[in-house]
């Protein structure tokens, strides 16, 4: 059967990156005010399934060829690696530790090192939404 | 502040992981998970002997105190059944190389496996009752994958029976703690026993303690809610159903452990009093059902069951021997019951068949395997010296000491049964002529051998040398006996 599914396909083009986009947003804005890891990855995989509705799995992977399921092995990795971070310094595991800093363009800004347990949870997200959501695809 | 305590869960974690990024080298896995299991055991051990000189190990994770953050509570009782999990976790590994099948291996066995353990050593250490929550569905997630994985029609149809009742039992969990929590205000389990100790326990919290006991009960298989169990445990291969056997549902006894003698102990007339009637209704359903089957994998399975009930009623009798004997005998069962299930794994694979009536004859060819059986049946049930004989007898003093000689009896009479049920299959398994031309090699017999063969030698050490390991034990009962020392530890006063 052939679709005519013009407008949506020109729609997503411009869409997906606007949610891309929001997503980082989301993601980065996560510590101190409403966001994260978990929802910006949320995010981002629904404008990634955006674009699997629009076009097809082929195109998506052609597009971006990553195997998600390395992708929630790196968020692990890089979720506990923070964890443990607490061994090197002899403090208790999962203590975070962070500092103000003056970047030029961003200002004033506060570097946390929760955002990279955040990073983790982001890209296991991101890589288990998308594998659950190829295997159902795959099969039909 | 001591991170050793939580590294037991670390190390599977960095495991598992490393593991999925390998998931197609399958002879790299092995190595990996052998050599990690090997440092989990180390780490284990370590830390048991640190808890033994130097008391609880506790660590407010973040840096977060008690009773403000989650701590990680290391107890004696906790170390040792860690370190036992690590022994077991090893032993099935090894025997998995040879039976588990390339298929399974190459579909994230191993890492799973590795998560399996994060989540029963977690349980064993949080101190944090939601903490307990989340082992509970890590270790929950990884056994659904366990249990469904390869896919046949049984597993599918187990799996989906054995979801439903757990996603039903961990929501009950988690009401029951909101409940809790709505109550006294937390849920660190040293500040819950305090504030319960404070006021003394009134009938709501009472209803609370009867809720938990229907969920770990759910977990741990004690009658009326352990109708799941023989048949999810049925449905997966021997290595994942000796993992199951040996070390889930001790996961919810030990938070009965817990709950029963750090938190609920102060209305013990009614709880500790129900807990000793389900106890001997556990132990009575689980003869009848290891009485009745024919089939090797049901047999096993249902003494499963009596365990889960011994040790209960040892808990329910809430004395010094009682909870000492409970707690020797939960890590004898966790290692004999592994030996087992990967022995009558072995049984099932030479004869092509888990009914008796098609076995026969095996000590001939298969003389290794048919002692190392008959070694393991003895321990199982509790004939001296071999392990199971001091847990048993210093219940059965707990229990005459306080006077319950009902379960006495019952507890005297199901390890006849028990005794009975393994011999049988030593019986129609062993002796007799063979019913089938059975092909295995011997030398690929001794390869899955081997692993049984440990287990089945550390508890042999574990039953000769209880003298040598008394004194850890009865550290871990002090803990349970005194709640003080836990609370203490935990909130620092």
């Amino acid at each position: 059967m052939k679709q005519n599914d013009l407008i949506l396909q020109t729609v997503t083009k411009v869409a997906a990156f606007v949610i891309l986009l929001f997503s980082a947003a989301i993601f980065l804005g996560g510590h101190y005010s409403p966001g994260g890891g978990f929802v910006g990855g949320l995010m981002t995989s629904a404008a990634i399934v955006l674009l699997l509705l629009a076009f097809d799995l082929k195109t998506v992977t052609a597009i971006l060829p990553i195997d998600y399921k390395y992708m929630i092995g790196a968020g692990l990795l890089i979720s506990s690696l923070t964890v443990a971070g607490g061994l090197l310094f002899g403090v208790p595991l999962m203590t975070h530790a962070y500092r103000y800093v003056d970047l030029p363009l961003l200002g004033h800004i506060s570097l946390h090192t929760a955002v990279l347990f955040d990073l983790g949870v982001y890209l296991v997200v991101v890589g288990v939404t998308m594998t659950i959501i190829q295997t159902i695809g795959e099969s039909e | 502040m001591s991170n050793l305590s939580f590294l037991p869960v670390l190390w599977p974690l960095f495991t598992g992981i490393i593991l999925i990024f390998m998931a197609k080298k399958i002879k790299l896995q092995r190595w990996i998970s052998v050599f990690s299991s090997l440092i989990g055991i180390a780490l284990s051990s370590f830390l048991v002997f640190s808890v033994h000189s130097q008391g609880i190990l506790t660590l407010g994770v973040g840096s977060w105190e008690a009773p403000f953050g989650i701590v990680i509570v290391a107890d004696m009782l906790a170390s040792l059944l860690v370190l036992t999990t690590n022994i077991i976790g090893l032993a099935i590994l090894l025997h998995s190389f040879h039976s588990i099948g390339a298929e399974r291996e190459a579909n994230y066995y191993y890492p799973v496996f590795q998560f399996l353990l994060i989540g029963v050593n977690g349980s064993f250490l949080t101190g944090d009752l939601f903490n307990l929550f989340v082992f509970f569905e890590v270790m929950l997630m990884a056994s659904y994958v366990l249990l469904v994985l390869g896919g046949t029609k049984i597993q599918l149809r187990e799996s989906l029976k054995y979801i439903i009742v757990n996603v039903l039992s961990s929501s009950f969990f988690v009401i029951m703690v909101a409940y809790l929590y709505s109550i006294l205000g937390t849920l660190n389990m040293a500040q819950i026993s305090q504030r319960i100790a404070e006021v003394n326990q009134p009938a709501i919290l009472t209803v609370i303690a009867i809720g938990f006991l229907i969920v770990f009960g759910l977990k741990g298989a004690i009658f009326p809610l352990f109708q799941w169990l023989p048949g999810s445990y049925y449905a997966p291969p021997i290595p994942v159903m000796a993992l199951f056997g040996a070390l889930l549902t001790k996961v919810g006894i030990y938070s009965i452990f817990r709950t029963y003698t750090l938190m609920f102990y102060h209305d013990q007339d009614f709880t500790h009093a129900i807990l000793a009637w389900l106890a001997i209704l556990t132990i009575l359903i689980g003869a009848i059902g290891a009485l009745a089957y024919w089939d090797v994998k049901k047999i096993i399975i249902y003494n499963i069951i009596i365990a889960v009930g011994v040790i209960i009623f040892g808990i329910s009798v809430m004395n010094e021997q009682g909870l000492t004997g409970s707690i020797l005998y939960i890590i004898h069962d966790m290692l004999i019951k592994a030996a087992l299930f990967l022995l009558i794994g072995i049984m099932i694979k030479i004869s092509c068949s888990d009914d008796l009536r098609n076995m026969g004859g095996l000590i001939k060819p298969y003389p290794a395997l048919a002692w190392t059986f008959f070694i393991a049946a003895l321990s199982l049930a509790g004939i001296p010296p071999f392990s199971g004989f001091a847990g048993k007898l210093l219940i059965l003093q707990g229990a005459a000491q306080k006077g319950d000689y009902l379960g006495m009896a019952v507890v005297l009479l199901s390890s006849l049964i028990v005794l009975y049920s393994v011999m049988k299959i030593f019986m129609y398994g062993f002796w007799g002529t063979p019913k089938a031309d059975y092909r295995l090699h011997g030398a690929a017999v001794h390869k899955m051998l081997i692993p049984a063969v440990i287990l089945v030698a550390i508890s042999i050490l574990f039953g000769v040398g209880t003298e040598s390991m008394y004194p850890f034990v009865s550290q871990a009962a002090d803990t349970l006996l005194n709640p003080d020392i836990y609370i203490k530890a935990v909130l620092k006063e």
